[in-house]
């Protein structure tokens, strides 16, 4: 059964998130950070920063909001249990720190199929409250048996 | 610039990554519904493992999170809690003031992270 690419080029609306400096502490002991910038408001203007910043993989926590929606859209139609996460891009562009405002727009960008599996492409576009871009992220969820 | 980066998740690990993240998915957090859908047990969150790929080239360039400009992974095999995790990566290219770095990760003699390829700042 070929994979359905109608869905391609859908966008979704924007996703607003606030960064908080204790979500950032929270994220950064899970990870195993121990950057004294991410935890240390005085240490992390010392190193140029406006407050803590988000280490770069925070880019999941506050583009979560737009790119869940993507991928459990019935139009897309994932079929979660065959459903691996393949692989994941992040682009990184201004810092993300502690009071920041960051908008996330994510967009089908291609649906495909190669030997029997079916390729599902996801690009979030995340930008601060200045409307610089912080991070673009290309999301590639693979599905088997398609 | 010598990537090299062992960290070994304890077994609660994935909890405090679902809450850190948003991320519940239970073949993370549940070992028996991980048994159920034919999984040796709960597995790591591969958002996680990829952020140790990112930790271990923020550290190798020096620390400053800035200088890491793109990472690209592919997810393959699963990671596991309480087996150590290796993240290696050589310089394949230097111009410029960036440097691409090709990295993986390796868990048990596992690649679960594999054709990465990070973009780091020196200058």
């Amino acid at each position: 059964m070929p994979v359905n690419a109608e869905a391609v080029g859908k966008t979704y609306p924007p996703y607003v998130y606030e960064v908080g400096k204790e979500k950032i502490r929270e994220y950064a002991h899970a990870v195993g950070e121990d950057n004294p910038v991410y935890f240390d408001r005085e240490q992390a203007k010392a190193a140029g920063f406006r407050d803590v910043p988000a280490p770069p993989m925070f880019a999941v926590v506050y583009s979560a909001g737009s790119v869940g929606p993507a991928v459990l859209d019935p139009e897309v139609g994932i079929n979660f249990p065959m459903m691996v996460h393949g692989s994941q891009e992040f682009v990184w562009g201004e810092p993300v720190c502690a009071g920041d405002e960051i908008t996330t727009e994510t967009t089908v960008k291609d649906i495909s199929e190669r030997g029997g599996m079916g390729f599902y492409v996801f690009e979030s576009v995340s930008r601060n409250q200045d409307g610089q871009q912080v991070v673009r992220g290309t999301w590639t969820n693979i599905v088997r048996g398609v | 610039m010598n990537v090299d980066l062992k960290v070994t998740p304890d077994r609660f690990l994935p909890h405090r990554y679902a809450g850190a993240s948003g991320d519940f998915n239970p073949i993370h957090i549940d070992v028996e519904f991980a048994k159920q859908v034919g999984l040796p047990g709960n597995i790591l969150h591969g958002l996680y493992t990829m952020a140790q790929v990112a930790r271990a080239n923020v550290n190798a360039a020096g620390g400053d999170p800035r200088s890491l400009r793109r990472l690209s992974v592919q997810f393959r095999g699963m990671g596991f809690p309480e087996q150590e995790i290796t993240v290696t990566g050589t310089v394949r290219e230097e111009r410029d003031g960036v440097v691409v770095v090709d990295t993986e990760a390796e868990q048990g003699g596992n690649r679960i992270i594999r054709n990465a390829e990070a973009e780091l700042k020196t200058g």
